[in-house]
């Protein structure tokens, strides 16, 4: 009894924060994935018992897809059923790579070679965003930078780029999309 | 990279979200996936020549009464599959129900007609051109929504691929009443049916890859 109403009472929120986060409330927003991602760590971790450090690279994962997919979002559904309909999703997808993976190449080599173990912070992935945006083509890198590290408006990311204002929101639009499957492809 | 730091990127200029995306791409996806199945229709095969005398006859409105509700039953189908959580309720009852209507209609002929006739009634004129003239028909409507789904973020993707195909197998079917010259319960609860399942098949097949994100 006592889990489900504290089980509803996270529900609530989450879907006060997304739903204020979706009108424009940045801060909102903000929390809003914040508290997501420690809810997709214990959901992920629950699930991937066998491999812990795929955890953090498929929080983030799943972060960005979430955050892409935002106008998926049913008012009317439960918060956490539309977020662990995306989190399994990717966990799915996640497994698949693998097992394919795991066909064609020597596991023993892979567990020693690039996929180092992250035991140092727990919210720290093996993915290098720096790494990831250089991957883009300027269109599309130049507004990720200014606008989403930088914290510059879209006004401001126009004037420095030189690109129109709607084609600096196209480029974090599509940019966004692009990284996570590029992400999805290196995984 | 540290998830934080994810996080605040995201965060960082969000903005507002234009609502309603579902509803406009699936407006925009059926529009001209119908017209590109009319244009088809009107280059390659015409309406039927007595198209006008048709439309008065009670069976053809039977007959877009039957497509146009298994139209609207698979475009819930769909929309609901476009969206991570949703499950399907109450949809393949409402998928069904015009299904055991012609068939109840089609038994109910069958029955009732001369044993000579049944063969007729079943098979028509255009049997073995009716299925593959609606696939076609499906076609440009199966692009224009396979673009709806991918703007959005279907997780079963093998449902959602066969929800994608059966719509525009409806609307394709929707398109060619004006062509053909059927009326019979028993033809189009066969053969119809027969016709919207190739672009369902098709998309249980492709789904999972078209729709992968």
């Amino acid at each position: 009894m006592q889990d489900a109403s504290r089980l509803n009472a996270g529900e609530e929120r989450l879907r006060n924060l997304l739903i204020l986060g979706l009108a424009g409330n940045e801060s909102a927003y903000h929390t809003f994935l914040r508290e997501l991602s420690a809810h997709l760590r214990a959901f992920l971790r629950r699930r991937l018992v066998r491999l812990p450090d795929e955890v953090e690279d498929l929080v983030q994962e799943s972060l960005l897809a979430i955050h892409n997919q935002r106008h998926t979002y049913d008012a009317g559904q439960p918060v956490t059923a539309w977020i662990h309909a995306i989190a399994k999703y990717k966990l799915v997808d996640l497994l698949r790579r693998r097992a394919r993976h795991e066909v064609l190449n020597d596991p023993l080599d892979e567990e020693f070679g690039i996929t180092s173990a992250s035991d140092t912070e727990a919210s720290d992935a093996r993915t290098d965003l720096k790494k990831l945006l250089e991957q883009l083509p300027e269109r599309q890198r130049l507004p990720i930078v200014h606008m989403k590290l930088e914290g510059l408006s879209v006004a401001e990311t126009a004037r420095l780029t030189g690109m129109s204002e709607s084609a600096v929101k196209v480029g974090v639009h599509r940019g966004l999309k692009a990284l996570a499957a590029i992400i999805r492809r290196n995984a | 990279m540290r998830t934080d730091d994810l996080v605040a990127m995201l965060a960082a200029g969000a903005g507002a979200v234009q609502p309603r995306q579902a509803a406009r791409r699936y407006a925009i996806a059926l529009g001209s996936g119908a017209l590109g199945a009319a244009l088809l229709m009107d280059l390659l095969l015409g309406p039927r020549h007595d198209f006008a005398a048709a439309i008065l006859l009670p069976m053809f409105w039977v007959k877009v009464a039957f497509v146009t509700s298994f139209a609207l039953a698979s475009l819930v189908a769909a929309a609901r599959l476009s969206r991570p959580g949703l499950s399907l309720a109450w949809v393949p009852g409402a998928l069904a129900a015009p299904v055991l209507a012609i068939w109840l209609l089609a038994a109910f002929v069958l029955v009732r007609a001369d044993a000579a006739q049944r063969k007729f009634l079943f098979f028509g004129d255009t049997w073995n051109s009716c299925p593959w003239l609606i696939a076609m028909l499906s076609a440009p409507v199966f692009v224009a929504v396979v673009w709806a789904m991918k703007g959005l973020a279907p997780t079963r993707l093998r449902l959602a691929g066969a929800a994608a195909g059966l719509l525009s197998g409806a609307v394709g079917t929707m398109v060619y009443t004006v062509h053909c010259p059927e009326l019979e319960a028993p033809f189009i609860g066969f053969w119809y049916l027969l016709g919207m399942l190739i672009p369902t098949a098709a998309g249980a097949l492709f789904g999972p890859r078209l729709l992968r994100w």
